[in-house]
């Protein structure tokens, strides 16, 4: 007797147990921000509005998702790759925006080594951009999987699995981007 | 079996599984029940090596002064003991019971994500691999199994052995994670029909709140290990002083992670109290829904308790009470348990088999770890007492005297079903009082001589008045654990070749995993009897009494 769809219940269990790793490495920002007093803080190294931008592409990667979801349940394909090629171009583009920001911070000599500013910041980004790099290399199986057609009830619970993925790792991004870069205009 | 009239609720044919080559065949399944008695193999063989590794420890410390281990030697070889023990035995070996006999209890076919199980076990097999790699590399960890900093730090301990160790255990916590993910997944997902979570036998309802304290509690290693990694690798100052870093946050974060595995480390093991005591003392248990419930409480309340590993780092008054508190709390939903087992057992027609014998030796052996534990939470008690040998007393009588001793109960008790054949009574009482007898031998008397002020972790220690004679009766009495142990792979090898042949239901037990042949067919059933209560096959074989 089955109960719930398996790899959502999965997932979603998943879930939990990363919002508790989150939760340690935010924690450890928090105590360690509070604590920094030399070199590079959050207020004098970060750009806040440049970061705004890539915020916004990964929430809007939340909401072409959502729509991916939608044509895809009305079995219309065409949409459905459109949506989910448009979501994995904006994670990339949040990526890169990434990449940039830490090759920027490095270039300062912004790095773990050099205070507890550095070390909780690339520590707690770097593991949501790794999530975030997850989410899209299993998006990317599903677009081929979407190109092939081949999208059976199986492919159809693994996307919506992926999907709250995505929708989790947004939201960790919320929290990260309120508490680390929001701040900064206190 | 054959006699009991069963109301057929026919499974559609399993599909077909043939595959060339044995070996290819245990490296490549996603059967529950082989990827089951992989893990529990595994534990075996490390069990073996950890237990060497105590040994070695025991005859450093035969007598003061004794040359036998550097004292590097001896950093490493405790180490590595306690890791071992904690990761790569305890933890796994209830994992692999639980993979063994989650799905069969709840009439399922196999896990809810089969390939991911197998992953889960490979993970762990690898992650042990690369624990021991460190010796390889030239230096195992020598900072202890909870690697306290600035010690496990790169400025203490230069080599790599602390850096294999943390990759080994976050490698090992992916797995135990996806293994709890996956026994959560099936016990909600997968029971067969009638089985209510009122009806869910005892183990599985440990195994599923053990699941879920597991994917609640191993994030907070894994982010540890994480900026331990970042500390070491990238020169971070997460744990070091020097570059404003906290090594009490490392202390925070690693019990936080530290006491609920404790419990990790135990529920499952009530669980297979909770299934050997009501079948081999003939009654139902005692309280299902306390024993269940004080599970439940048990873990919320682990999740809470873990600064009483500190009380000696000076947090001051206000955790001290507070986390004192909520430890001699934690005492209350367990003794219920050890009430409620006793109970069934009261006036039961009680069959003393080695499982059983195992089984009581857990209650003794536990309630006397309780009760030593109960007098670390009192916290002026704890500054006289942490750090000493009254702490390896106490984790071992619940650890070794009460997991060890409850899946020693689960062995003898589900081998049958595993293999076909029963293990040797006669070969399993032997090894049952030698290994009982040994282990008290070996750890009762450490109460003593920590409370007289020997250090644990030490590896060696003055001639004081009585302390020399009392070292040596533990080495004496490890020893003796390990010729039961050898007594009991004897034992194991024996039987698995010539045991008694145990047909479906040796023990007339009454949960699901009897109700198929031992051992079970790759599709577990070929039927599955009605779930009218928690014991469907007691309901079978007194039907007729009640239409």
């Amino acid at each position: 007797m089955k109960r719930f769809d398996t790899v959502r219940l999965a997932m979603a269990v998943f879930i939990a147990s990363e919002a508790v790793f989150f939760a340690f490495l935010i924690a450890a920002y928090l105590f360690f921000s509070a604590a920094t007093v030399h070199g590079p803080t959050a207020r004098n190294s970060l750009d806040p509005p440049r970061t705004l931008v890539f915020t916004l592409c990964l929430l809007a990667s939340s909401g072409t998702m959502w729509l991916a979801e939608r044509r895809l349940s009305a079995a219309r394909f065409g949409g459905f790759v459109l949506w989910l090629a448009a979501t994995i171009v904006l994670g990339f583009v949040f990526i890169l925006g990434q990449a940039t920001e830490y090759a920027g911070l490095i270039m300062k000599s912004v790095t773990p080594e050099r205070n507890l500013f550095g070390a909780t910041f690339f520590t707690l980004t770097g593991f949501h951009g790794f999530h975030v790099f997850c989410g899209l290399v299993s998006m990317c199986v599903l677009l081929g999987l979407g190109f092939t057609r081949t999208f059976g009830e199986k492919e159809a619970s693994g996307l919506a699995a992926i999907s709250m993925y995505w929708h989790f790792v947004d939201a960790v991004w919320i929290v990260i981007f309120s508490l680390v870069y929001l701040t900064v205009w206190l | 079996m054959s006699d009991i009239p069963i109301t057929p609720r026919l499974l559609e044919e399993p599909a077909p599984c043939a595959r060339e080559g044995a070996w290819l065949e245990w490296i490549s399944t996603v059967d529950h029940k082989r990827i089951g008695i992989l893990y529990l193999a595994t534990t075996l063989f490390f069990f073996a090596v950890g237990g060497v590794e105590a040994l070695l420890m025991r005859i450093q410390l035969a007598w003061p002064g004794n040359t036998f281990l550097s004292p590097d030697a001896y950093d490493q070889v405790f180490t590595m003991h306690g890791t071992t023990m904690v990761f790569l035995v305890v933890v796994p070996m209830l994992l692999g019971l639980a993979n063994y006999l989650t799905p069969l209890m709840i009439g399922a076919r196999d896990m809810a994500l089969p390939r991911l199980n197998a992953f889960s076990f490979w993970v762990f097999l690898f992650g042990g691999f690369l624990l021991y790699f460190s010796f390889v590399s030239g230096h195992a960890p020598a900072a202890g199994w909870f690697s306290y900093a600035p010690l496990s730090e790169k400025g203490y301990s230069t080599r790599y052995g602390l850096d294999y160790w943390a990759l080994a255990l976050l490698g090992i916590g992916v797995g135990t994670i996806a293994t709890a993910i996956n026994l959560i997944v099936t016990i909600i997902n997968l029971r067969a029909e009638g089985m209510t979570i009122r009806r869910l036998p005892l183990f599985v309802w440990m195994v599923l709140v053990n699941s879920f304290l597991i994917i609640f509690a191993l994030p907070a290693l894994n982010a540890s290990l994480v900026m331990l990694l970042i500390d070491r690798q990238l020169s971070a100052h997460f744990f070091t002083v020097m570059g404003g870093g906290s090594p009490i946050l490392w202390q925070h974060y690693f019990w936080s992670f530290g006491h609920p595995e404790v419990y990790i480390m135990v529920l499952p093991a009530f669980g297979i109290i909770s299934e050997v005591i009501p079948v081999f003392s003939r009654k139902p248990i005692f309280g299902y829904g306390f024993v269940a419930a004080s599970t439940v409480a048990i873990a919320l309340l682990s999740l809470g308790v873990w600064a009483h590993h500190m009380f000696a780092v000076g947090l001051g008054p206000a955790w001290n009470y507070a986390f004192g508190a909520s430890s001699l709390l934690i005492a209350v939903p367990t003794g219920v348990k050890i009430f409620n087992w006793i109970a069934t057992m009261w006036g039961g027609s009680i069959r003393f088999t080695t499982s059983l014998l195992f089984a009581v030796a857990f209650l003794f052996t536990f309630t006397i770890g309780g009760l030593s534990g109960v007098t670390f939470a009192a916290f002026p008690l704890d500054w006289q007492t942490t750090d000493s040998y009254y702490v390896v007393a106490h984790m071992h009588y619940v650890l070794f005297g009460g997991t060890l001793f409850a899946v020693m109960a689960g062995v003898y008790y589900w081998f049958p079903k595993m293999s076909g054949r029963m293990l040797s009574e006669r070969w399993g009482v032997v090894h049952f009082w030698l290994m009982f007898i040994g282990f008290h031998l070996t750890f009762l008397i450490q109460h003593i001589l920590g409370l007289d002020g020997m250090p644990r972790r030490v590896y060696t220690y003055p001639d004081r008045p009585g302390w020399a004679v009392m070292n040596l009766i533990s080495t004496i009495g490890a020893f003796v654990i390990g010729i039961s142990v050898l007594v009991f792979l004897a034992n194991i090898v024996m039987s698995l070749r010539s045991g008694a042949p145990a047909g479906d239901n040796p023990w007339n037990a009454w949960t699901l995993e009897w109700a198929t042949s031992s051992p079970p067919p790759e599709h577990n059933f070929d039927r599955i009897p009605p779930v009218h209560s928690a014991r469907p096959l007691w309901d079978l074989m007194h039907r007729e009494g009640r239409a």
